[in-house]
């Protein structure tokens, strides 16, 4: 049996041709995290260039209007490309500098992933391709230009459901196509093992951070820590080192799209089963006969038909707790955030405003929820826009 | 002496992919008997999948007509004992292991060796990962040895079952116009370990490609190239009528058995 196993999770379920490449993906990741100069570097460039530590903002007026919880929101919109992807794609891209390669491959949903990659690979001298699925390309044109304006070449995906699992498609084989000078960037907690790790300690400065934040403002552990989950990258980074905190109720917002009970949701824990795809075993929405399904949310960067494996661990010992949010809920938190705090949030973590404002109800004034703002809203305006039926084009 | 041992024994190997249910099961029992009257020595059934990640546009096309059809994986099973019952063809699977695991393992390999499957190829099951499936009821596990698998190769070669698949090129499948790949050591090295016969396939299309491989393995595969008459008959305004591109295919695999 491979390594990389959470419960009955994860593993490596690849094409042979992957397999030496991953293998040794593995064998560098496992030298350079304790590499002090690599350790230090990647340090340097979370904190001078992509602007951590992230704020963990006290939103009081929010808490004032819910008359619940305190409400806290770690700011990870506030990192430079807006998202805390940069967190997972420095150390990548990094890494795979080291390892030799000269050029960086992607998938991107939303285009949070792809702007971040091709920011990183700007930055360090790397090549850098995009590919994401032509759905998306049209939802999120301006990423696509600014990717474009990143010097990355992006391509359009036209294969399948034409959304992110399409987009993952064809990264993985353009990859088996070209594996010695290229490296894979996953985007989130999800694929073969080592990348739900790998990409799990990239983010989990998500909580290190959140954590000592909220023992110096508060002087105790938030009552729950909330976050969207797609592949589950930011939510595993906001995570992580809560983990031994029992007393702390995990939350992962999947997205409901229009309800669970209809066909058009992404909702892979409430609705899915244990399946195998995309080079790892975990939850997935999928039909009786093994084909995966095709999966609907608002948000381009929860519009997939999976949950990465430490997730479904999670799920399955009951740590954390995952939780369906609609498109219509989604709407109303981003719109209830942008007038009540100034804050413009992306709609992937709009999912987690919403879950947070339905407990924060019925919290004491003295507990706290940190809900983790995955990152920041300009992309999606012209999309909510057309969403409430205003003819807004980009 | 197992139907995939035995198609071995006769010379060099003619295998033979199409996916089971493109554009139809009827076309596709239909074919798997013309194949056979033509030449081919096993015969790969594709079990269409959603996402085949290591298609190329071909395959992953005959991948969404098949589906299109409403192909299930029973329905595959009832269509492979209908051959059975008239052909002693070695049939060997080609699958993703989801569709596999959704039908459960046990129950999937039973149903194989009730309906007279000899093999089955896993893509997305490398070797570490062979635990998933304790118990294959006899069902032979065919592994894929790629370009880059270096060091892997002696242990693969030396667990495989049924024949060992070595894939020509990087990349996905699909018609290539060369070969580049350094095959002659790869084999080598496999055959230290190897106790089965040893199949080229990935981008094999022209006679000539087909006779230069055939020096050096024990059979080549062939699939895009096949599955590509089959897309084009299929593409005519009244689609593919049951038995339309038999003869293209026969005339194809007459051809390409000649050259090795």
């Amino acid at each position: 049996m491979a390594n990389g196993r959470f419960g009955i999770h994860g593993g490596q379920y690849i094409p042979e041709t992957l397999m030496n490449e991953i293998q040794n993906l593995e064998k560098a990741y496992l030298h350079y995290k304790n590499d002090n100069d690599f350790c230090a570097e990647l340090t340097k460039l979370l904190n001078c260039y992509a602007g951590r530590p992230s704020l963990l903002y006290y939103a009081e007026k929010m808490s004032r209007d819910l008359a619940g919880a305190k409400i806290y929101l770690k700011r990870e919109d506030l990192n430079h490309t807006g998202s805390h992807k940069i967190n997972n794609v420095l150390g990548q891209v990094l890494l795979a500098k080291k390892m030799g390669k000269t050029r960086v491959i992607a998938e991107t949903g939303a285009g949070q992933h792809g702007v971040a990659c091709a920011t990183a690979a700007a930055l360090l001298n790397m090549e850098c391709e995009i590919f994401m699925g032509k759905e998306d390309t049209e939802r999120q044109k301006l990423n696509v230009y600014r990717m474009e304006l990143l010097g990355a070449k992006v391509n359009v995906v036209t294969s399948g459901t034409q959304t992110l699992k399409d987009a993952v498609n064809e990264t993985m084989r353009e990859w088996v196509s070209r594996v010695t000078d290229t490296h894979y960037a996953l985007g989130s907690v999800m694929g073969p093992h080592p990348f739900p790790m790998m990409v799990r300690d990239f983010q989990s400065v998500i909580s290190r951070e959140a954590r000592a934040q909220i023992l110096e403002k508060e002087g105790k552990l938030p009552a729950a820590v909330v976050a969207c989950v797609g592949g589950g990258s930011n939510a595993i980074g906001a995570f992580y080192h809560f983990l031994p905190d029992k007393s702390v109720r995990l939350v992962g917002c999947e997205a409901a799209g229009l309800g669970v009970n209809t066909e058009k949701h992404a909702a892979t824990i409430a609705k899915g089963s244990i399946g195998i795809f995309h080079g790892m075993k975990s939850y997935f929405c999928q039909n009786s006969d093994g084909q995966i399904a095709p999966v609907h949310s608002i948000s381009a960067g929860l519009d997939y038909p999976g949950i990465g494996p430490e997730h479904a661990y999670l799920h399955d010992t009951g740590r954390a707790q995952y939780v369906p949010v609609t498109d219509e809920e989604a709407v109303c938190a981003f719109e209830y955030l942008s007038r009540m705090e100034g804050i413009i949030p992306a709609i992937e973590s709009a999912h987690a405003i919403s879950y947070a404002i339905k407990i924060a109800h019925g919290l004491p004034k003295e507990e706290n929820i940190i809900i983790c703002l995955s990152g920041r809203g300009d992309k999606d305006v012209a999309a909510i826009a057309r969403y409430r039926g205003v003819n807004l084009h980009e | 002496m197992s139907r995939i041992q035995n198609a071995f024994k006769k010379g060099k190997a003619f295998i033979a992919f199409i996916t089971a249910g493109d554009p139809n099961l009827e076309t596709t029992e239909k074919l798997v008997f013309e194949m056979e009257k033509s030449g081919a020595d096993i015969v790969e059934l594709g079990i269409p999948f959603s996402d085949p990640i290591a298609e190329g546009v071909v395959i992953q096309e005959a991948n969404v007509r098949a589906l299109a059809s409403g192909v299930t994986v029973n329905k595959i099973f009832d269509m492979v004992k209908r051959i059975r019952a008239k052909s002693q063809i070695p049939l060997v699977f080609l699958t993703y292991i989801n569709p596999v695991l959704k039908f459960g393992y046990d129950a999937f390999f039973k149903k194989c060796k009730e309906a007279g499957i000899d093999g089955i190829i896993i893509p997305d099951l490398p070797f570490e990962e062979h635990a998933e499936i304790p118990n294959r009821h006899g069902i032979d596990l065919i592994p894929l040895v790629a370009p880059t698998s270096e060091d892997r190769i002696r242990k693969i070669a030396a667990a495989a079952e049924g024949y060992l698949y070595i894939v020509s090129s990087l990349g996905v499948t699909g018609i290539r116009s060369e070969i580049k790949t350094d095959l002659k050591s790869i084999i080598d090295i496999a055959r230290e370990t190897a106790k089965v016969p040893i199949a080229v396939g990935f981008g094999i299309n022209t006679p000539e490609q087909a006779a230069q491989i055939s020096k050096i393995a024990d059979g080549i595969i062939v699939g895009s190239a096949i599955v590509k008459i089959i897309a084009n008959v299929g593409a005519t305004p009244r689609g593919c009528p049951v038995g339309d591109c038999d003869y293209p295919v026969g005339e194809y695999i007459k051809k390409m058995k000649e050259a090795i």
